[in-house]
């Protein structure tokens, strides 16, 4: 259960397209997220597989069988929203038993089944509050309780963790992580946040203006970004993108490398330059560091602490075995 | 910085205001209060001779005399009238309210549908409310309810029906009518932005649920318009209890007493039986009346607006 195929899939909104024509497939059990700049597409995509925007063409299969005219709850599709989207005047309880309400099962088994839900999401003592009484991570797993309970095909997500503090969002990170492992049901995640996306995911799947980037796992795409795009979206700090000629690196157009393939030193190194700001992190330190002939300021990654102040002189080499080269159109040569 | 003697000084310059706004309400009340326990009759005057002229002789005027206790209150209570009018004022705050609040989800739930010239259509929904009582009183008793010119009236011809005579057939029902056109719009407009701050993914999440249309309506859109509606009721109730406009030019509250409310039956007290105390007494019995209501009214909202 749980294989979903995307063929041909596309969106427009009268005159605009936002989706042109899309292929994927997303394998069973698999966790991918959908992952991309605000405007690119991505929660449109996941509500054209959930059913609540209807396709302009294509065919969206769920298990081999076509699901493109279907209404959502009959897709067998579970969402979990940015807002939650919990029923106010309903406790925790009849929050989670909804769906299970509106299939008209009888009173025990949703008992059962939502005390089970509840244990799973440690909620059994908030079971009886209203969504009001909740903390911004317990409303989250409610949401997600309400989605278990109807052991879907497939979970989707629509940028769950974006409303909580960034101390709980990494907490409900591994919590829908370990979700994923435990339950081993497909779960498709959109996020606009990078690091989620790396953390969580099987697979990445890179939109960029309702285009499919790149499709990898996290460190195909760490290791060889298809394009500019990519390279510029995927790792944090941002991969330093130097033009070619700049560089001293005439074969290519745009050359990049990340801040972490970078190496400093204070007597000898390829290029020359000036210590701008500096982050210090304590575990990492980042550099500023405007080089001569380089007109953006490159981004150096330090481990540890490092004794550079602003205005020192360094020499920055990074390393040729991790340098990216991009063409004229930003596509990555091999 | 509030001193002491700031604060004194706030409370003086607010003191004006204060006893303007108190004087406003409790002089008219007090001289009801006071009106009601006098024999005060404006044609059938029993004492207050005066002395004219030279002559020396009596004359009696009208105007306000003895006291007589709880008299005043006894006769409009065991007035057979007064049984009426209290079930009719029940029967239309009840109706109107049924009706606009029914209505206004029914049609809140429309307006709410995108659709072209919403702009303008919600517009015309307000008109009626803009309508002075009076004369969507007359509007509706000449022009629609009369059977010989009304439009309903041609309608029954055209189809060679008899004519159906609102006011003297269902007069109370006909008055619920005019009154419910009224307030409608109210009720709409009310209800349809409580709609619209609805959350979509709320309907959304329950549609992914398998609710169906009626389902989200009863389980997500009836809760959450819980509280308007509460607020369109005390609203309209505080109004509607008020009702006079519309009986005067349609039944004057007949046929018999069939269209008499509680304020028709003061101004009848009042006006055309010319016995003042005996209206000041029925106007003491609505106050009290109205704040029983109010007083019900005030928790049923505060419970609401807890949750």
């Amino acid at each position: 259960m749980g294989r979903i195929t995307l063929d041909k899939v596309s969106k427009s909104f009268g005159e605009v397209e936002v989706i042109p024509p899309l292929d994927l497939t997303i394998e069973e059990g698999e966790f991918v997220v959908f992952v991309g700049p605000s405007g690119c597409g991505k929660s449109t995509l996941l509500r054209l597989i959930a059913g609540l925007e209807d396709v302009s063409g294509g065919q969206i299969r769920i298990d081999g069988k076509d699901a493109t005219l279907t209404p959502p709850a009959r897709r067998g599709l579970a969402m979990v929203f940015q807002s939650y989207a919990l029923y106010p005047h309903m406790s925790v309880r009849k929050n989670i038993a909804f769906p299970l309400r509106m299939a008209g099962q009888d009173k025990a088994e949703q008992n059962r089944r939502v005390e089970q839900a509840a244990a799973v999401l440690n909620l059994t003592d908030y079971l009886d509050r209203r969504p009001g009484q909740l903390s911004g991570g317990q409303r989250q797993r409610v949401a997600i309780g309400r989605a278990i309970v109807r052991e879907p095909a497939a979970f989707l997500f629509d940028e769950p963790l974006s409303n909580l503090d960034a101390a709980l969002r990494v907490g409900m990170r591994l919590e829908i992580s370990e979700l994923h492992k435990r339950l081993d049901t497909t779960m498709i995640y959109v996020t606009h946040d990078q690091i989620e996306a790396m953390t969580m995911a099987d697979k990445i799947v890179v939109l960029h203006a309702g285009v499919i980037e790149q499709v990898g796992s996290p460190l195909d795409l760490y290791r060889a970004p298809r394009n500019l795009f990519v390279a510029g979206f995927i790792g944090s700090p941002k991969m330093n993108l130097i033009p070619g000629a700049q560089a001293g690196r005439p074969d290519a157009a745009t050359i990049g490398v990340r801040p972490e393939h970078i190496a400093v030193s204070t007597e000898s190194g390829q290029w020359a330059g000036t210590v701008g700001v500096s982050e210090h992190l304590g575990s990492d330190t980042f550099f500023h560091v405007t080089c001569d002939g380089i007109a953006e300021p490159v981004t150096v990654r330090v481990g540890g602490e490092v004794d550079l102040h602003y205005g020192d002189r360094v020499f920055l080499s990074p390393d040729p075995k991790q340098i990216h080269r991009f063409d004229q159109a930003g596509d990555r040569i091999a | 910085m509030a001193t002491q003697h700031s604060r004194a000084a706030a409370r003086m310059m607010i003191s004006p205001a204060v006893i303007l706004l108190l004087l406003w309400m409790l002089v008219p009340l007090g001289l009801t209060l006071y009106f009601s326990f006098l024999r005060f009759n404006l044609i059938m005057p029993t004492g207050n001779e005066m002395v004219l002229g030279l002559f020396g002789q009596g004359l009696r005027m009208p105007g306000p005399e003895d006291l007589t206790g709880w008299d005043n209150f006894y006769w409009f209570v065991t007035d057979p009238s007064f049984q009426a009018a209290i079930f009719n004022t029940l029967k239309l705050v009840g109706g109107v309210l049924l009706i606009t609040v029914v209505g206004g989800i029914f049609l809140a739930l429309l307006l709410d549908q995108p659709m072209w010239g919403q702009g303008i259509v919600r517009i015309f929904m307000i008109a009626p409310f803009f309508v002075m009582p009076t004369v969507s009183g007359l509007v509706w008793k000449n022009m629609f309810m009369n059977p010989v010119n009304g439009v309903f009236g041609h309608i029954a011809d055209a189809l060679g029906m008899e004519p159906y005579d609102f006011f003297s057939q269902s007069p109370l029902l006909s008055i619920i009518w005019i009154v419910s056109w009224q307030w409608l719009p109210f009720a709409t407009l009310i209800l349809l932005t409580a709609l619209q701050s609805l959350d979509q993914e709320q309907l959304e999440a329950a549609e992914m649920d398998g609710a169906s249309w009626w389902s989200r309506f009863w389980f997500i859109m009836l809760p959450h318009l819980a509280r308007a509606i509460t607020v369109v009721i005390l609203i309209q109730t505080i109004f509607l209890l008020s009702i006079f406009a519309e009986i005067l030019v349609t039944t004057n509250g007949g046929p018999g007493v069939a269209t008499t409310n509680l304020t028709y039956l003061i101004y009848v007290s009042s006006l055309l039986q010319y016995d003042v105390g005996m209206g000041s007494a029925g106007g003491v019995i609505a106050i009290i009346l109205a704040n029983i209501v109010a007083i019900f009214l005030m928790r049923m909202i505060g419970k609401n607006l807890d949750a």
